[in-house]
């Protein structure tokens, strides 16, 4: 990689950990309800796998989705937007953090039932190997993911199907806050093993490390050798979400993890290191970063609600000519119903 | 006209629509080598005529209909054969949380148009393999549900599923596969959302869908011999409902039975009454009633089962009380 790309790399880590801090300081705020899950500590997976990817492979992850966003190239602006309930957010404030999307950057979303978004990633990658479009789906998920029906479906089917798709667990060791080794009967690469696919156990606070295994993985789904697993292990510097107090966790464990952080490691050991940089290139880097993530708060304070009258949009894609009148159906009618169209009772 | 089975009209529906999209395919639990093709003969021969585009799955239902969603969001348009309807309980977070929210969670982001054929019914089959859901299916949003009775409708209704940008649950039956009805050989469609006149009357309105619209057929034959002259509207759509025919029908005749399948409780038909009830009160000579299912897990055993399941002599039943008034 050229200099330009590692600064990128860093560039968007960085901006993923300043993004999730003031995230969270809106959430405190309450500028953003509901659950939010931040990405501290895993960002050299999301930032190394989307690099490894051309640009229309296609990407679905969980609810963890802000970094994917992000890395995948969605706005500052657009995430936090969605994230405030706005009308300029991602899906125009209709699916709020744990359902971001850019379809148009082959982003399909995340997706926050626990395992049920794997199906639906072999999917597409059944989709592409019939279309022979050649392109790649990268599936990811968190640990506690292993263990569900619809990952052992969707493992089996992929590799009975060779189907070109890569799937990333994030293994933060964590399933919420039930430990590994409490959840899990065997260790990750032993789930791998039962459906005999190809896999990998990556360092996943290595941004290089990830980025490289993603790169191979695609690759042997490009020539046709299907499946790929890869165990990225990882940590989360904060809670399961935003209501989660952290305390079944212990500080040592928290502490020594912080000691190989992603950003400053990838600063210390590449750039610095290389000469690519010198701290005041970093300092720089992190002030645009920091305005930039002040801009889209910003933006997204000052966005407008979602308009009333577009609750109804997209119910379906191909409306039915008579669905807007009657009973409980699509749009309550005027009379006899008890809410009119524009909400109000 | 030609008659054909049901089962027949279905096959042809979905050998018309592969042979006009190369990006109509489908998948299921045995859709190609068991007995032929299918557990109950709808795919019989197509996995032959259409190399590669009907594939047998693992029995993993809730990854059939996932995986189904994946590809149709990918540019396919999956037909998703799941057994029987008692078996779409192990895919149905994938079904409502899953395929009826990507529309509208995604904000026109992703469309679905994908199919999912599946059977209700019952034959001795017990608890576990003799129920009926529609009522579930019917309530969630971003979901298109039809049920046809006929093989006419049968064929028309899933040739547009096919070709429906939005997902759609196809409720079929296994006490109508065997049915025969006349189908032209002429390509003809027929519109998801609206209800059908099976026969016209003037003293009271039954209110119907599936099976249960040649059962009250059936007893409209019966009652016509009494005098009294029901009119039959067989819904074919469950979501959207076609309100507007409903009440079309109740103001004329200003009597209605709701004639359903399953449950009592939280069934179809409550829905439908309480829509007559709000927007056609004033038309009404009766309380609206309902004939349905009785509220047990299905039993085995031959009497008890048929004890369970409306049937004709039922609807026959509720129409003479009320026509004598009796409610």
């Amino acid at each position: 990689m050229d200099r330009e790309s590692l600064i990128s790399l860093y560039r968007q880590m960085l901006l993923i950990r300043v993004f999730e801090d003031r995230a969270a300081e809106m959430y405190a705020k309450a500028k953003i309800a509901g659950f939010l899950h931040l990405y501290n500590g895993q960002e050299a997976i999301a930032v190394g796998a989307v690099s490894a990817l051309n640009p229309d492979d296609e990407i679905v992850v969980n609810y963890r989705d802000h970094g994917w966003a992000l890395a995948r190239g969605c706005s500052a602006r657009a995430v936090m937007a969605e994230l405030f309930g706005r009308a300029t957010g991602t899906t125009g404030g209709r699916g709020g953090s744990m359902h971001l999307v850019d379809v148009s950057r082959h982003f399909w979303g995340g997706y926050a039932i626990v395992g049920g978004h794997l199906p639906l990633a072999v999917g597409l990658g059944v989709a592409a190997q019939y279309l022979g479009t050649g392109r790649v789906t990268l599936c990811s998920m968190g640990d506690g993911s292993t263990n569900i029906g619809t990952f052992h479906a969707a493992m089996n089917w992929a590799k009975l199907w060779n189907v070109p798709v890569i799937f990333v667990v994030e293994n933060n060791q964590y399933a919420m806050g039930t430990a590994y080794e409490v959840h899990s009967a065997v260790p990750m690469l032993t789930k791998a093993a039962g459906y005999d696919m190809y896999a990998e156990e990556v360092d996943g606070m290595d941004v290089m490390a990830v980025r490289e295994a993603v790169c191979r993985a695609a690759e042997r789904a490009r020539n046709g050798l299907g499946p790929s697993f890869l165990n990225m292990v990882t940590y989360r510097f904060r809670g399961h979400s935003m209501a989660d107090p952290d305390v079944q966790r212990s500080k040592e464990e928290i502490a020594e993890w912080r000691k190989r952080d992603p950003i400053t490691r990838f600063a210390d050991e590449v750039l610095l290191k290389r000469g690519l940089v010198t701290q005041a290139d970093l300092d720089a880097i992190r002030k645009s970063v920091e305005e930039e993530v002040e801009d889209a708060i910003q933006f997204a304070d000052q966005s407008p609600e979602p308009p009333l009258e577009s609750l109804y949009d997209y119910i379906y894609m191909q409306p039915v000519s008579n669905m807007q009148i009657g009973g409980s159906l699509i749009r309550p009618p005027k009379l006899g119903g008890r809410v009119a169209p524009n909400g109000k009772r | 006209m030609p008659e054909i089975t049901y089962r027949e009209a279905l096959k042809r529906a979905l050998r018309e629509e592969m042979q006009r999209d190369p990006t109509v395919v489908i998948w299921g639990e045995d859709v190609v080598a068991y007995a032929g093709g299918g557990a109950y003969g709808v795919t019989a021969g197509l996995a032959k005529e259409f190399p590669g585009r009907v594939r047998d799955t693992p029995i993993a239902e809730e990854a059939i209909v996932g995986v189904g969603l994946g590809a149709a969001m990918g540019g396919l348009r999956p037909v998703c054969e799941i057994m029987t309807v008692n078996f779409t309980l192990v895919a149905w977070d994938q079904i409502v949380n899953h395929v009826a929210k990507q529309s509208h969670m995604f904000n026109g982001q992703i469309k679905v148009p994908m199919v999912i054929r599946t059977p209700n019914g019952h034959g001795r089959t017990a608890a576990t393999h003799s129920q009926n859901f529609d009522a579930w299916f019917a309530s969630i949003p971003s979901l298109k549900v039809v049920a046809p009775a006929t093989p006419y409708d049968a064929k028309g209704l899933l040739k547009t599923a096919i070709r429906d940008d939005d997902p759609v649950i196809f409720l079929e039956h296994l006490q109508l596969y065997s049915t025969r009805g006349e189908v032209p050989d002429e390509e003809y469609l027929i519109p998801i959302g609206e209800a059908d006149y099976k026969r016209r009357g003037k003293d009271l309105s039954i209110i119907t869908w599936g099976r249960m619209t040649i059962e009250s057929l059936k007893a409209a034959r019966i009652l016509a011999e009494e005098g009294i002259d029901v009119e039959i509207v067989d819904l074919r759509t469950l979501r959207p409902l076609d309100v507007p025919t409903i009440l079309e029908s109740v103001r004329k005749t200003n009597r209605a039975i709701v004639v359903e399948e399953g449950w009592r409780t939280g069934g179809l038909g409550a829905e439908i009454a309480a829509t007559i009830q709000e927007q056609a009160f004033n038309y009404l000579d009766a309380p609206v009633a309902r004939v349905a299912g009785l509220e047990v897990p299905m039993p085995y055993a031959r009497n008890l089962e048929r004890a369970t399941i409306p049937f004709a002599e039922d609807v026959v039943e509720a129409a003479r009380a009320m026509m004598r008034n009796e409610y």
